[in-house]
């Protein structure tokens, strides 16, 4: 097992002083693809909001690896104003905000890595529409566009195939691959079993306030208890997960 | 073309277009801002709050400069912060709250003002004294326009991008709380620059106006930004022009000017194909 990338230990999580997961002990491989999985509601999202550290910790404590620090975070509900006059290159060019800071120029290197991500996420011929003209998978691509540029070694996804056509799921979960393949940790929060049954090695429940982080096909081998313990539990989730 | 260079032969006139081409240059690009963060009613809101501000610099100190503008200038932070506070804690949507807060700032600023002076004072701090703005005044426009260039040039990146997707700035550690204070404040100056100018009533006038009409016929940020300058710089000259040879009162009739330009320009977008606009917050 490589080093951890996240480790969770005693975390609660919330909003306004209410918890929403609370006493939470994980460690998540370094590189791992890790498929956040529970009913709506659960908290998946408050917990990786509190990851991403757009909430702050209840409780417990929240260790990253150094290079994790470097992180992208996709939330659920994209805040992007669509009617602000930027064309998608420039959009995506915002993902290098932490390489150009307020006054640096936008060296070649730079240029050439938006260029990329563009080509990468088939975003090249649109590049200078308004982001306003395109349709809802189009501004999918540009976030995870912009997500490239990022550069990030820790990438935290809340329901990033939500509302996208398959072809477009396909390609993005094809990018999320690609991160993998290149050893970066990703968390993805989804609710298609299928997806979860074949490209994700690992599953963290969240579930009537806890979670655990388990190989996937633990899950599919779980036996169904009759009360109490995690396989209660987790119940729902493997029988969704072996439909 | 007598009609044009006649005008400014006169010390006042030549005075009152370079407080106008100051305010064009500082004003408006602010103002095309303001448009895309949804905040031209807060503008309003802030022009109103400079009233009582100024008002108690000129109870304490009469007609000072320095009284009246820092007053003003403390006044619109003031309900601009907490505007948006009571927005975010109450029950009130931002725009209800903004409606009661410049009502109210108007309602004291009158009242103060009525206080200590005569009815000719009033219709200055209402519709402004463009054409009789001395050489400080002058000064204190051109050195807010300055300083609004220069602000603007040194938070335009974060600001953008606070602007078109604050989420991700403040996910990237950008300083989205500096942009929009930053912002704020510029938007409070050039108010304070505008009242001395054109007044209160009409402050918000130069700087909405203009933005109004580019967002119309641009979709990109660098053109609307040089076309919100130009609308600008040409409703002043427009309305000096028809205040002179009309015999009317310069600061109505320069922001009528500029109103005049952007129902042209709404008249003219009218015609042309409608753009098709994605108006959902969420992605799907």
């Amino acid at each position: 097992m490589s080093a951890a990338a996240l480790t969770l230990t005693g975390v609660s999580a919330g909003y306004g002083g209410q918890s929403t997961v609370s006493d939470i002990s994980l460690a998540v491989p370094a590189g791992a693809r890790v498929a956040v999985i529970g009913a709506n509601g659960a908290g998946k999202s408050t917990l990786l909001r509190t990851i991403a550290g757009e909430l702050p910790l209840m409780a417990g404590q929240m260790r990253r690896c150094e290079t994790c620090a470097r992180m992208g975070y996709l939330p659920q509900a994209a805040t992007v104003d669509r009617r602000f006059p930027i064309s998608v290159y420039e959009f995506v060019a915002m993902g290098a905000w932490q390489r150009l800071g307020v006054f640096r120029r936008m060296s070649p290197s730079v240029r050439q890595s938006i260029a990329n991500a563009l080509e990468r996420t088939g975003l090249t011929a649109l590049s200078r529409r308004p982001i306003g003209e395109l349709s809802g998978g189009q501004l999918q691509r540009a976030r995870f566009a912009r997500l490239i540029l990022q550069d990030a070694a820790m990438l935290l996804l809340d329901e990033p195939f939500a509302g996208v056509d398959r072809p477009t799921r396909e390609a993005l979960m094809q990018l999320v691959d690609g991160w993998h393949a290149e050893g970066r940790t990703t968390l993805v929060v989804l609710h298609d079993v299928e997806l979860v049954r074949q490209r994700f090695e690992l599953c963290l429940t969240v579930d009537d306030g806890h979670a655990q982080l388990t190989p996937t096909v633990e899950l599919l081998t779980l036996r169904p208890t009759s009360a109490g313990g995690n396989g209660t539990r987790h119940d729902f989730l493997r029988n969704a997960l072996r439909a | 073309m007598n009609w044009l260079i006649d005008p400014f032969e006169f010390e006042f006139m030549r005075g009152a277009l370079a407080a106008c081409v100051a305010l064009s240059l500082g004003a408006a690009p602010i103002g095309v801002f303001m448009l895309l963060r949804r905040m031209s009613l807060m503008g309003d809101a802030i022009s109103h709050a400079i009233l009582p501000g100024a008002a108690i610099g000129y109870l304490v100190a009469g007609m000072s400069l320095g009284a009246m503008t820092l007053g003003g200038i403390v006044a619109g932070v003031a309900v601009a912060l907490a505007a948006g506070a009571v927005a975010r804690r109450s029950a009130l949507r931002e725009d209800a709250s903004l409606a009661a807060f410049y009502l109210i700032s108007l309602a004291i600023g009158v009242l103060l003002v009525s206080l200590r002076s005569r009815n000719v004072d009033l219709l200055h701090v209402l519709f402004g004294s463009v054409l009789s703005l001395d050489a400080d005044t002058l000064m204190l426009i051109a050195g807010i326009a300055t300083v609004s260039l220069f602000g603007l040039a040194l938070l335009y990146r974060p600001l953008v991008i606070e602007c078109a997707d604050p989420a991700f700035l403040r996910q990237a550690g950008g300083p989205g709380a500096v942009a929009h204070m930053g912002f704020l404040l510029l938007a409070v100056l050039n108010l304070v620059a505008g009242f001395h100018a054109l007044g209160t009533l009409m402050a918000v006038g130069i700087m909405v106006l203009p933005a109004a009409a580019a967002r119309l016929i641009s979709d990109r940020l660098d053109t609307m930004l040089a076309l919100a300058v130009a609308f600008a710089l040409a409703g002043s000259l427009g309305g000096l022009l028809l205040s002179y040879h009309g015999d009317v009162p310069a600061g109505p009739s320069v922001v009528m000017s500029l109103g005049f330009i952007y129902l042209l320009v709404l008249l003219t977008s009218a015609l042309l194909p409608r753009r098709h606009w994605h108006t959902g917050e969420t992605t799907g």
